[in-house]
């Protein structure tokens, strides 16, 4: 039986060539909405895993990309898929946050740290078991919100209006709204909403006009921003308008024409990276990601700018992780969990400073006031 | 509410429900004529707004190349028919006709897209590459089940909407797009402000409305057509072609939805996936005309126009909600008053 005994050796050796590198090696399952209504946060994502690097610290990575279309239940589909059949050590995603709050649980259940790249804090909060192994690289509305309502009351702002997409977006914002106002004593005097698909947000610019109050915040992401902006031009409202961070891509600019001009909104550092100061910190991570993606896929967007963020964040926690474990292992995946949680990484859109009550990790440097002077971006000091 | 709120919603309401209206005409034209309910109206809508929008970029925009692969399938389908029919020498025509003819607006459109052409000339170009779309897609994707069930067709028409979206998304990109408006002007009437936009597009709709009034009642080919809707077999026994008068009825329901998205370009920021939304609305003007009466379904979708306007005003975050809940008495109040006879399928 000595033939016999050779195959079985050879199959053996076979496997063992096989399995060793694809053990050795770190996987990152991501799942983005590069199709869908929310597209236009997914593509720039799906387009910066094109300037990943092929390893990190030495070791080989092997970036997995599936597209959850914008839905819920294609997410967590994926989330499984990545988790079973790819034997992921983290995953990346989803890009809105319904996704992301659906894929938690296959996070949890399995043991997978993941990295978010949607804006609600409801992602990470409150800490839990549920959420022990989620992390989020956007900035959560809140903080975002305060800078809203801080630069509101500089302006002299008492009353404002309201008028943001009817979903999970504009009602998260509305909420973190209210909060931030009443602290800063700014009454809100009319809400209202719109879908990202109205033909015509007419009745709703009426409304709030006829509340006439001095500001009016835009809870929306992306181009629809510019929908009720417009509208608000052409029926001569002559207060202060503010959008949200979520607009913050230039084909917003482009729809939003010069009816945009003096509109301010809060915006993650990186957007403005050339009218930083030198001395702050952002700047230099910042210019590597946009200087690499603007050669390859044109004008930067902040969404692209979060994958870039879970990428440095992994750079930094998977070296720590590879200290205990090999990846691949359940003890991997723990240990990456645990270096996430200590990471402290300088980012595109703020400074990390992530621990066990703080999933997200950005403070106040991630966020800078803009205002839009004919088509571009100006950072107010 | 005051007056002046109330003119300016009823202002907006007529103005998006001029152009539900254009939608409800080609869903019911397309029903009558060819038992399909025709799903991705929607699409040719936004396509109608993107094209014209990337002309005024100077680029042809990816449709283009979607209206050349198209005619090459029809191309082939037709000359697969014709030889295997055995008549060769009808197949020159008919390749001019499914093949040469779009190859010619795609040709044009290549070659002026860069020239920045003015507005009018390039709204003809968007107008000649979405109507072109229509009788392809029918000859590609319709016609070799003409005979199927309502149910068949609806599911042929699902399927095509999700395709024509896919390409949306690609040919057109995420982000959404506006096209510069006809006209800034207005002009008050009693105090009230008229903006000369939005006359534009009530008058345009009114226009094509009258003329396809014309068409149906006054020509060889609209009688063909209203023949066909009443009665296929019938018509086919006098000689009207049914491949014929489909492709025909494609091509006026695709121009009707190309003409609804160049006027609703400059009025909103159109998305690769706006076109469903607003064809759903034109499907419950369509609805409440029981899909076969024109006149009826026109007044619906003025109807559907006007709620939208004032719920926006009212209840914006119920606005949908109360549009689509529309369909639910309308559709009671026509199933107790209709006389129903089951279909011969």
């Amino acid at each position: 039986m000595k033939h016999s005994r050779s195959v079985t050796a050879l199959g053996a050796a076979i496997a063992f060539a096989l399995s060793v590198p694809a053990l050795a090696d770190v996987t990152v399952g991501i799942t983005v909405s590069a199709t869908g209504p929310a597209a236009s946060l997914g593509i720039p994502q799906k387009n910066t895993i094109e300037l990943l690097p092929a390893s990190i610290g030495g070791e080989k990575v092997k970036w997995i990309l599936l597209d959850d279309a914008s839905d819920t239940t294609k997410a967590v589909t994926n989330a499984r898929k990545l988790v079973t059949e790819d034997k992921v050590d983290v995953i990346i995603g989803s890009s809105t946050t319904p996704n992301s709050l659906a894929m938690r649980e296959v996070a949890a259940d399995t043991g997978t740290p993941m990295i978010s790249l949607a804006a609600s804090a409801a992602i990470i909060n409150p800490t839990d078991p549920k959420t022990r192994w989620v992390f989020k690289t956007p900035q959560n509305d809140a903080l975002m919100a305060d800078a809203v309502a801080i630069s509101m009351k500089a302006n002299g702002v008492k009353t404002m209006g309201y008028i943001g997409f009817a979903d999970a977006y504009g009602d998260g914002w509305l909420a973190e709204m209210k909060r931030s106002a009443q602290t800063a004593g700014i009454k809100i005097v009319a809400e209202e909403k719109y879908n990202r698909n109205d033909p015509s947000v007419t009745g709703q610019a009426l409304k709030l006009i006829a509340a006439n109050p001095d500001a009016i915040l835009i809870g929306a992401a992306g181009t629809p921003g510019a929908t009720p902006q417009k509208e608000l031009a052409a029926r001569g409202y002559k207060g202060k308008i503010y959008q949200t961070h979520g607009v913050g891509n230039p084909d917003f600019l482009r729809v939003v024409g010069k009816d945009g001009n003096g509109t301010l909104l809060p915006v993650g550092p990186m957007l403005v990276y050339e009218q930083l100061p030198d001395s702050n910190a952002v700047k230099k991570t910042a210019a590597d990601y946009v200087t690499k993606y603007e050669q390859k896929f044109g004008t930067r967007t902040t969404f692209g700018g979060h994958l870039w963020d879970a990428y440095l964040l992994l750079a930094q926690a998977v070296p720590e992780a590879l200290k205990k474990a090999k990846p691949g292992s359940p003890q991997f995946r723990t240990a990456l969990r645990d270096a996430l949680e200590g990471a402290n990484v300088v980012g595109v859109h703020g400074v990390f400073v992530i621990n066990a009550n703080d999933h997200n990790g950005l403070d106040n440097r991630a966020r800078v006031m803009v205002r839009i002077d004919d088509g571009k971006w100006a950072l107010l000091k | 509410m005051d007056l002046t709120i109330a003119a300016l919603l009823t202002q907006d309401g007529i103005t998006n429900g001029a152009i539900y209206a254009l939608l409800a005409l080609a869903l019911v034209l397309v029903f009558t004529v060819t038992r399909i309910v025709w799903v991705p109206s929607g699409e040719f809508v936004a396509w109608g707004t993107l094209t014209l929008a990337g002309l005024q970029l100077g680029k042809a925009p990816g449709i283009v190349g979607l209206l050349v692969g198209m005619a090459a399938v029809a191309g082939a389908m037709e000359a697969w028919r014709c030889l295997r029919a055995g008549e060769a020498r009808r197949l020159p025509r008919r390749l001019a006709l499914w093949s040469g003819v779009p190859f010619a607006i795609a040709a044009l459109i290549w070659w002026l897209a860069p020239m920045l052409l003015p507005l009018p000339v390039q709204v003809l170009l968007t107008l000649a590459a979405v109507t072109a779309l229509g009788p392809l897609l029918y000859r590609v994707a319709y016609q070799p089940l003409a005979e199927a069930s309502v149910l068949v067709l609806l599911i042929v028409s699902v399927a095509l909407h999700f395709a024509m979206l896919g390409f949306g998304l690609w040919f057109f990109g995420a982000e959404g797009s506006r096209t510069p408006a006809f006209s800034t002007a207005s002009f008050a009437v009693g105090g009230i402000n008229v903006s000369v936009q939005s006359l534009l597009v009530v008058g345009t709709s009114v226009g094509l409305i009258g003329a396809l009034a014309l068409f149906f009642g006054r020509t060889l080919y609209g009688k063909a057509l209203r023949a066909t809707a009443v009665n296929r077999a019938g018509a086919r026994l006098c000689g009207i072609s049914p491949e014929f008068a489909g492709a025909l009825t494609f091509a006026l329901a695709a121009l009707l939805c190309a003409f609804c998205g160049v006027l609703i370009g400059p009025i909103t920021t159109v998305y690769y996936d706006s076109g469903f939304l607003v064809s759903l609305k034109g499907f419950v003007g369509a609805i409440i005309g029981g899909l076969s009466s024109y006149p009826i379904a026109a007044a619906g979708a003025l109807l559907v126009g006007l709620i939208e306007s004032f719920s926006s005003f009212w209840a914006s975050a119920f606005k949908e909600v109360i549009v689509f809940t529309l369909i639910i008495p309308v559709l009671l109040w026509r199933s107790l008053t209709t006389h129903h006879h089951e279909d011969e399928e």
